[in-house]
């Protein structure tokens, strides 16, 4: 971020009033999944049929190519289930119509990267690929991500290390049983010469149902700050630990919640969401389908409209944090019951669902919107 | 840092930069928003924010002109607000979003 001394209200103000396209999106291209990671925020496993197809979606890209949008998130699911996956990046990242190409960085739990597909990555342009583990050893990332999910991912990084792709990204969610591998994940991302990522976990999708049993403890929290402070530029969060910054000086990135200003979600079968975390219809902006497209739900969607109004600070007006915290993090809120004016479920001042001294009612947990969980893991 | 203020209002604009010939870099795209512009490098892929709208216009008539002096002189930026944008364009040149030409 580049500082100007040009007196102006700050930038953050100006980022939650919302800009005329995102900053970057995340587009899950499939729910289809070959694993079923426990913490899974779209519940994903089986493909939706009502999933965009090649010209949707090749249409999609044009639209944001328009807009600027000058980098996307891929997701899923597993993208590269699909079997349009290269033509969709390849068609993504080129320039034409005298417009740039869109960067692309895809996540990815490494299954379909072979040594054949990952020479075909290591020679296209604005890419990056995010390979997700959730351990440092095949123990703890296989007991949240499937059995077998760590020999693939790492094998799918031997393919990139050896096809030359460069500088590719570990992805790590950090749970109560990986906080204390923190520098294990960075020792591991420096050997492949690999950039370490290291996002919040949210209570979202099939999150709603594990996140008692892995969400970091108190104590972790202030490891995870301490952690960042002493390696946060060097380490990609996604921004996404702001609620930390009530533990003292802020962690690197922006302090705020990107929610339908800065960031939206689209998902598989074209439903635009206010991030990646709230797949319920309560933050569910529109249809890619409905008339005016996407520009059209960006720009005037009622959800996305109110999202950019100031806020309530609510019941955390009186703590002396929320200037450093913002209150958290809106679907950590929403899916653990708690007010969205209310203080974040791991707040670091005490004022968390767990601490049994939380000033406001917690409501009944709102399940998520869309389930597509195969059938064997489906909750009964 | 702690004693500038008194002294900042009698400052000249002698900011090395303000001599030098910049332009935009080849690789970055700018995006009109409503408090400047979002810029992105496409070879470091970096996202840079132009907090303020003359910010913008000057990056765009950077290379039009001999220097970043004239570029702002010719954008009709008061001199009172060189050096800001001086310590701005350094900046930008540290990120790659402008440079020498």
């Amino acid at each position: 971020m580049s500082a100007s001394a040009l007196a102006q209200p700050s930038l953050t103000t100006r980022l939650k009033s919302g800009l005329d396209a995102p900053i970057c999106l995340t587009w899950e291209l499939t729910y289809a999944c070959n694993l079923q990671c426990v913490h899974c925020l779209s519940s994903s496993g089986q493909r939706d049929e009502r999933e965009l197809n090649t010209a949707e979606a090749k249409h999609v890209l044009d639209e944001l190519r328009r807009m600027q949008v000058f980098y996307i998130n891929i997701g899923g699911g597993e993208p590269m289930v699909r079997r349009d996956f290269f033509e969709l990046i390849e068609y993504a990242v080129t320039p034409r119509d005298g417009a740039d190409g869109i960067g692309v960085k895809f996540s990815t739990n490494g299954a379909f990267i072979d040594e054949a597909n990952a020479r075909r990555l290591a020679a296209m342009d604005y890419l990056d690929i995010q390979i997700s583990i959730d351990g440092v050893d095949a123990a703890t990332n296989d007991a949240v991500r499937g059995n077998g999910s760590y020999a693939m991912a790492r094998r799918a990084m031997d393919n990139l290390s050896a096809a030359n792709f460069g500088p590719f990204k570990i992805s790590v969610v950090a749970t109560r049983h990986n906080v204390s591998q923190l520098d294990q994940f960075k020792a591991l991302a420096d050997s492949y010469g690999a950039q370490l990522r290291l996002t919040r976990l949210r209570p979202s999708g099939r999150g709603v149902d594990t996140w008692d049993d892995l969400h970091p403890t108190q104590a972790q929290q202030r490891e995870i700050y301490d952690w960042l402070m002493l390696h946060g530029e060097n380490v990609l969060t996604g921004d996404s630990f702001f609620h930390l910054n009530a533990l003292g000086d802020a962690l690197p990135g922006l302090n705020m919640c990107g929610a339908g200003r800065v960031v939206c979600l689209i998902d598989p079968v074209g439903d635009v969401y206010a991030c990646p975390f709230v797949i319920h219809g309560d933050f569910r902006a529109g249809n890619l389908r409905d008339s005016g497209g996407f520009s059209r739900i960006w720009r005037e969607s009622d959800l996305f409209t109110s999202l950019r109004e100031p806020q309530s600070a609510g019941a955390c007006a009186s703590c002396g944090a929320f200037d450093a915290c913002q209150g958290g993090c809106m679907a950590a809120k929403f899916f653990t019951g708690v007010p969205l004016d209310g203080p974040d479920p791991e707040c670091v001042i005490g004022n968390g669902v767990d601490s049994g001294t939380t000033p406001v009612a917690i409501a009944l947990k709102p399940r998520p919107a869309a389930d597509h969980s195969k059938p064997t893991s489906r909750v009964q | 840092m702690a004693c500038a203020v008194s002294t900042e209002l009698t400052v000249r604009a002698t900011h090395p930069l303000l001599a030098v010939a910049l332009e935009l870099h080849p690789q970055v795209a700018l995006r009109p928003e409503p408090f400047g512009a979002l810029a992105y490098h496409y070879g470091t892929r970096r996202l840079v924010f132009l907090k303020h709208i003359d910010m913008v216009t000057v990056a765009r008539s950077l290379a039009e002109h001999p220097s970043l002096e004239a570029a702002l002189a010719a954008a009709g930026i008061d001199t009172s607000r060189w050096q800001s944008f001086a310590v701005a364009f350094e900046s930008l040149r540290a990120s790659e979003v402008v440079r020498e030409r």
